[in-house]
Parts: C-alpha cells; structure tokens; sequence
C-alpha cells in the first residue's frame, strides 16, 4: 500500500518541480526579432513548452502506475 | 477579527444542521418516489435513495447566503451561482441517460459567472518560486477547471461514503490553507463546504442510507473548484486532491477517451464468495484508485474506503504543508 502514498508523493514533487521550471525557465523566455509577431510567437512557445512538461509529467506517472501495479500484483 | 469568528461559526453550523436535518426528510421523500438504485457491494443489494443532491445544495445555499448578507462579494455570488449551475447539471444527469460528453461542456458552462463577475486573479502561484501571469491561459483554465473538480469527485464516488468523506477531508484542508495565506474572506466561504460534506457523510458512511448522486457530487466538486479560483489556491487545492486525480489519471490513461463509467463494460472491481470487494483479472476492465488498492489482495468496502481517507489525509497534509511554501521563495 505505500507505493500508492509513494506516487501521491511523486505527484506533489512532479506539481513543485514543474511550477519551478514554468516560473524560473519558460516564463523569462523572450522571443524577439520578429516585430508585430514577437508576442504571438513568444506566448505559443511557452504554450508549447508548457503542453509537453504536461505530456512528460503524465508518461512519468503512467511508468509509475504501471511499477505499483505490476508490483502489487507480483506481492 | 471577532465578527469573523462568530459569523465563521454561524455558517458553520447552518451549513451542518441544514444538511443534518433536511437529509432524513429528503431519504423518505426518494424511497416514496421510488428513487432508489440497487447497491452492488452489499450482501443481498440494498436497494438505496438516490440522489442526496438536494440537501447538499440546501446546505450550501443557506450558508452562502447568510455570508452574502454580511459580506456581499462577487466572489460569494459565483461560489453560489457556479455550484447552483453543476447542481442542475448534475440533477440532469441523475434523472436521463446522456452522452459522455455533456457533463464537461455543461460543468464548462457553468464557469462563466466566474469569469463574467471577474472574480478571478489571471496568475499562478506556486510554492518557492512565486507567480506566473497567463491573462488569456487563464480563462481556459476556469473554463476548464469546473468540469476537471466537478467529475474528480464524481469519479471517485464508487463506495460508500467516500465522495463525502473525501471532500470533507479536501475542503478543511483547502480551509486551512486560506487561512494561513490571509485570505480570511474565502476561508470563511470555504467553511460550509466541508461542514455540509460532513454532514451528508453521516448519512453516506457505510452502510450508505443516501448516495449523493451526480447531482451531489458535482456539487461538490464545483464548488470545491470555484474556491480554488477565487480563493487563488489552485495549486493547494490540485495537491489536495491528488488521490481522486490519481483515479481520474488511473481511469482516463486505462480507457484513454472520456467516457461515462455506466458505458464500461467490464467491472474494475468484483467480489469474493464471503462478499469482499476484489480486483478483477480482466484485462479490458479499466484502472481504478480502488483495483488498485486491491491489487494486493481482497478487502472489506469499508477497508477500501479507510484506505482512501489515509490517502486524503496525507495529501491534504502536503497541500498545508504547500500553502506554508507559498510563503518561501528560493
């Protein structure tokens, strides 16, 4: 059972972490040179930097998942 | 400060008694309309009221009300309106059978009033590192934050007593975590949610007398939303939520499309021959918080059901122990 409490608590160091890359590493990003289109290009790369933070936060869990569940099956 | 405290106890206990004393009433009223459905997990299927979403919202009303009386705040009118709103959602979909699909575009409509009344700050803020401003992600994010709590705790209401005890444990976490970052105001709000869950918990603890339905939890679950936006803890509130994310996550990555748990096909969950609660064996039946707690072996509904409040306590200690971090800054 405390593999279950394990991924609750990979799941709050996953929430923690991530917010610290968006706030100290994708939030300062600038994108400039592309005159009127500075802000629109700026604001889609941070969307997409922060879409695939999303998608390796879930591939994360689910290898988690499938650990606590093989194991548990296994015990 | 002192007027705070008295009208925090005043609500309180409006919000409690309310559910406390209309939940009998509303029990009678179901099995003489025959609003009952047949619970699967006990010995012989009782058959059970359904669905005990009205008392919630009479609870939450009356309250919430009283607040607006003494604080008339926007932020108090969109708790009220956006839970009124999934209630009717919920209620719908409590009496007709519909698509999969209507719960999250309905929940996401019953977001508007957040945004109309503009009760909401369009910046993150996170533990040890400090805010991030997204005006326009923003707005997507309350769109999509209501139908996100509203069908977590709809998802997780799978035995009995768990949605209410689970969303008792959440909301005074959620409390408390308002309280340590000032926001007194919507701590105060906060207070009738977890009252009335814990209330309707007395009549939803195992042996169940009521299910709260999708009328109920959707409740809920939307107001348990809404605090998290005009409160500005929607961090907190995601951490204090973790075991019933982890159903949804569980669920959603097994079945990988949304869909309405009366569309499964195959149970997650059956029973041993003396009526214990085991995971089932089948491949194509989805992952749950519950098969996998069982996982290890059969248990009782009510171990089950124990096993999740130790998994709520412990998240809604690291949602605290986040609200204290929101203070710290690396």
């Amino acid at each position: 059972m405390k593999e279950i409490f394990l991924f609750v608590f990979v799941m709050w160091i996953l929430i923690i972490v991530g917010g610290g890359l968006l706030i100290s590493i994708i939030a300062p990003l600038t994108i400039s040179g592309y005159g009127k289109f500075d802000s629109i290009l700026d604001s889609e790369i941070k969307a997409l930097i922060a879409i695939i933070l999303v998608i390796a936060w879930i591939f994360i869990l689910s290898k988690i998942k499938n650990w606590i569940f093989h194991k548990q099956i296994k015990n | 400060m002192l007027d705070k405290i008295i009208l925090a106890i005043l609500v309180s206990a409006i919000a409690f008694f309310s559910v406390y004393i209309t939940t009998p009433f509303l029990i009678k009223g179901l099995e003489k309309r025959n609003l009952t459905v047949k619970d699967y997990n006990r010995v012989g299927g009782a058959m059970v009221p359904r669905p005990g979403g009205p008392s919630i919202l009479v609870g939450i009303l009356t309250s919430e009300f009283t607040l607006y009386v003494f604080f008339p705040t926007a932020e108090i009118l969109a708790i009220l309106i956006t839970t009124s709103l999934a209630f009717v959602v919920g209620l719908i979909d409590d009496r007709k059978v519909l698509g999969g699909w209507f719960k999250p575009v309905a929940l996401a409509i019953s977001a508007i009033p957040i945004i109309l009344l503009g009760t909401y700050t369009p910046h993150l803020s996170f533990p040890l590192f400090g805010t991030v401003k997204i005006p326009e992600l923003y707005v997507a994010l309350v769109i999509f934050m209501i139908p996100v709590t509203g069908n977590t705790i709809n998802s997780i209401d799978v035995l009995n007593g768990v949605a209410s005890g689970f969303m008792t444990i959440a909301s005074f976490a959620l409390t408390i975590s308002l309280f340590i970052i000032h926001n007194y105001d919507i701590a105060l709000a906060s207070l009738p949610l977890g009252f009335v869950s814990l209330a309707f918990y007395k009549y939803h603890k195992f042996p169940s007398k009521i299910f709260p339905g999708d009328s109920g939890a959707l409740t809920l679950g939307a107001m348990y939303g809404v605090l998290a936006i005009v409160g500005h803890v929607e961090i907190i509130a995601a951490v204090a939520l973790l075991p019933a994310v982890i159903n949804s996550f569980l669920f959603l990555s097994s079945v990988k499309r949304i869909i309405e748990h009366r569309q499964i096909k195959s149970n997650p969950v059956t029973h041993t021959d003396d009526f214990k609660l085991m995971a089932t064996t089948n491949k194509d039946a989805p992952i749950t918080l519950v098969r996998l707690i069982l996982a290890g072996g059969p248990m009782t509904e009510k171990q089950v059901g124990l096993v999740i409040f130790r998994l709520s306590i412990f998240s809604a200690v690291l949602a605290i122990v986040t609200a204290f971090m929101m203070g710290v800054k690396i």
